[in-house]
């Protein structure tokens, strides 16, 4: 079904509809500040072009056609911009629908004959389809930002420091998962033969709570070290982890396990052979 | 049929893993090591096997099986040099090797052997036998 009607109606009365659907988005977005009155008149002005121009062809209600690029990459644009600045879904939706009624007040003055509801129905299904695809794109910029930090915090959470020379550690930082073990553990594993270290520190002072399939995470890390020749110390356990681990019945083995990363780096020094002492 | 040279150092046995270990060759190597322990008196065996990738259940059972047998014939076993991703593999496969005495390189795996041996007790009233 064409589309053509769209294109009549702006180039006839573009200035009316703009004013008109820029006053509706204000009403929708209410008191919203981060958003300027020139920005929203920007991407409403130039919306309306790309619609007048697209359904000026005789281009149907299909958007994914390649008549329709262009404002979909428009839209695409828009939706990626306002979920970066925070919007929720609906009020960047509400961007394409509010353009419903200023639409359809022109084509009720158009006359109300036997096309009416055809004409109606033509707007409004492809109103649907941009607003639909408006809702895709940001909901696509969310997942790609939450993915993005999602990998950022794997990268982040996971160092592994040299204490002394042949003493490493690992200060844990949020919950371990399978997936995070794996990296700690290839992470630590890597660091013990770039640094020929011979002790390494788990520090789990950041670690919000201690379940059994935790506990078997960090088993199976300590377990990997010492295959490589290297001990490994679990410090950092808070009271209320000590309580949980023995509630569960999980056995640490002869794991060294300390509360505090201070005693862990004395027991180091000590299997090295070294000292503090008063300067 | 390739075999895994054994070397002999002091009284210690040094065997570096190159190649792909294939079920024969371990068995290969598990006898010809339990026959060259006891024929040089060796007090410990130092296996490399910085060179594997690779491990299965098979080979890890059989480093394990090395050293209990080593162990009974008095001698320690140390391996050495396992890469990250093999201790990874093993630890998966439920294998974490409890009776086997692990370090970082052969330097290191000497130093163990050595030390071990210089804190065990002499016997009451032993004597240098010249």
């Amino acid at each position: 079904m064409s589309v053509s009607i769209v294109a009549d109606i702006i180039e006839r009365h573009e200035e009316e509809v703009l004013a008109d659907w820029v006053r509706r988005q204000k009403e929708s977005l209410g008191n919203r500040r981060d958003l300027s009155d020139a920005e929203l008149l920007a991407d409403s002005r130039n919306l309306l072009s790309v619609l007048r121009e697209t359904s000026f062809t005789g281009a149907d209600a299909d958007i994914n056609r390649p008549e329709w690029a262009k404002a979909r990459d428009l839209l695409g644009e828009l939706s990626r911009r306002r979920a970066m600045q925070g919007f929720s879904p609906s009020q960047t939706a509400t961007f394409v629908f509010s353009l419903k009624q200023p639409l359809f007040d022109r084509i009720f003055q158009i006359g109300n004959d036997s096309k009416l509801a055809e004409r109606i129905w033509s707007v409004t299904t492809l109103l649907d389809k941009l607003g639909l695809y408006t809702t895709e794109a940001f909901q696509k910029t969310r997942e790609a930002l939450i993915s993005r930090q999602q990998q950022e915090m794997l990268e982040l959470s996971t160092p592994v420091v040299e204490l002394w020379q042949g003493v490493l550690a690992v200060p844990l930082i949020g919950t371990l998962d399978s997936n995070r073990t794996q990296v700690v553990m290839q992470n630590l594993l890597e660091a013990i033969v770039a640094k020929g270290a011979g002790i390494a520190i788990i520090d789990i002072t950041g670690v919000p709570t201690v379940d059994t399939l935790v506990a078997q995470h960090l088993l199976k890390t300590v377990a990997a070290a010492r295959l490589m020749g290297a001990e490994c110390i679990i410090s950092g356990i808070r009271p209320q982890i000590a309580q949980t681990i023995i509630h569960l019945g999980v056995d640490l083995g002869n794991v060294i396990t300390k509360a505090t990363l201070a005693d862990a780096f004395l027991v180091a020094l000590r299997k090295l052979r070294l000292s503090i002492t008063n300067a | 049929m390739d075999k895994i040279p054994i070397l002999h150092l002091g009284n210690f046995l040094l065997v570096t893993i190159q190649v792909d270990m294939h079920d024969r060759l371990a068995l290969t190597l598990q006898d010809d090591l339990t026959t060259q322990v006891v024929s040089h008196r060796a007090r410990g065996v130092l296996i490399d096997i910085s060179a594997l990738d690779i491990v299965d259940s098979f080979i890890g059972r059989m480093l394990a099986n090395i050293a209990s047998m080593s162990r009974i014939l008095d001698a320690e076993t140390v391996v050495v040099g396992m890469q990250p991703s093999v201790a990874i593999t093993l630890v998966e496969l439920g294998l974490s090797l409890p009776g086997i005495r692990t370090a970082l390189n052969v330097d290191r795996g000497m130093k163990l052997l050595q030390d071990t041996q210089a804190s065990e007790v002499p016997t009451l009233g032993s004597r240098e036998i010249t």
